[in-house]
């Protein structure tokens, strides 16, 4: 019996290296670009700012209703990638899309806006980056998922094309709205 | 003679005036430069410690001190700012963990999350330690089952040897 034991226990660095090499193995395929968000479940944080267009704007001129804010700039180019999404989206009326302009100009963000379309409800000018360091944003584009009380419930980093849409925003707004019936 | 001798030197402090300034090159990249102002020394020293012990998101594997990336500017202005309003280095780091969490930190704090990151290496140690004990320990034993002796008969077979020898 003890040397069926003693037999079994030969194996025990083969089984821990198999584990280790698991995990590492696991480790080389992690997105450490993608940083999960602190502010998932939090409040959105308040502000006192203007539009692009330079009208007043704060937290309380925010939708009533599950919303996405995305974080947009005239410097960006995986922007201009994801624009035709939410053009569809706000052509459609799925949803109201909020923009946050973020460190850019006035000027070049109203000329984005020209060239491309704004697909807008209206988007907050946010030259300093104050307004992104609440929302731990660290680079356009981002998009998060607003429900109706005013709390982020999901973060997407980069891209926001169709594929993501289907994938990972549908199934969470599916989950949002079935949770507040 | 003396020619050739003065022109040696000429050549040497040459030389050494190439090489220190050489030296002093790397004096002047200072990552960053820091133009914010501070009231006193202290409050420039917790500047450059928060600066560089933060990590920027953006870029990552920089600090803040490093990075030239959008937000480790922002970011870099806050903590300047927080400084300037009296906010204690605690304070600070709580602020940037509510909105960047643990990443944001070069020296991760000590929470549940992280217990496996701070201690992980001792208990790998200490795994370590007790197979090496276990396998020193069965060579001793096998070695003495070799021989067949207790200590008190190896010891009268080792002054045995000295004598012969």
């Amino acid at each position: 019996m003890s040397a069926i034991i003693q037999r079994w226990k030969l194996f025990i660095p083969v089984l821990a290296f198999v584990a280790l090499s698991a995990l590492l193995w696991r480790g080389l395929y992690l997105d450490t670009s993608e940083l999960p968000s602190m502010l998932i479940d939090k409040p959105m944080p308040a502000f006192e700012l203007t539009t692009v267009e330079g009208e007043p704007v704060s937290i309380d001129d925010l939708p009533g209703e599950m919303f996405l804010l995305n974080v947009w700039g005239s410097y960006c180019l995986p922007c201009l990638v994801e624009h035709p999404t939410f053009m569809r989206l706000s052509e459609e009326g799925e949803i109201p899309v909020v923009g946050v302009n973020y460190r850019d100009r006035k000027d070049l963000a109203q000329e984005w806006l020209e060239d491309n379309g704004d697909p807008f409800a209206f988007s907050i000018l946010d030259e300093s980056g104050r307004l992104g360091i609440d929302l731990g944003v660290y680079g356009a584009p981002e998009t998060y998922l607003v429900d109706a009380n005013g709390v982020i419930r999901y973060r997407h980093v980069s891209v926001l094309d169709e594929n993501v849409w289907q994938q990972e925003f549908i199934p969470a707004i599916t989950e949002l709205r079935s949770e507040s019936q | 003679m003396t020619g050739s001798f003065r022109r040696e030197r000429v050549t040497w402090r040459f030389f050494l005036c190439s090489l220190t300034l050489m030296l002093l090159l790397p004096l002047l990249v200072h990552g960053q430069v820091d133009t914010f102002e501070f009231d006193t020394p202290e409050q420039q020293a917790r500047f450059r410690q928060l600066s560089n012990e933060l990590r920027c998101p953006m870029c990552q594997n920089t600090n803040l001190t490093g990075s030239t990336g959008g937000v480790a500017e922002d970011l870099r202005r806050e903590v300047h700012r927080m400084i300037m309003a009296g906010m204690s280095n605690e304070e600070i780091e709580q602020f940037m963990f509510e909105r960047y969490g643990d990443f944001i930190f070069y020296r991760p704090r000590l929470r549940a999350e992280t217990v496996l990151l701070w201690f992980g290496p001792l208990i790998f140690l200490i795994i370590g330690g007790l197979v090496a004990y276990s396998i020193w320990r069965r060579a001793k034993a096998s070695e003495q089952a070799k021989t067949g002796l207790d200590a008190t008969e190896r010891e009268r077979l080792e002054a045995l040897l000295r004598r012969e020898s």
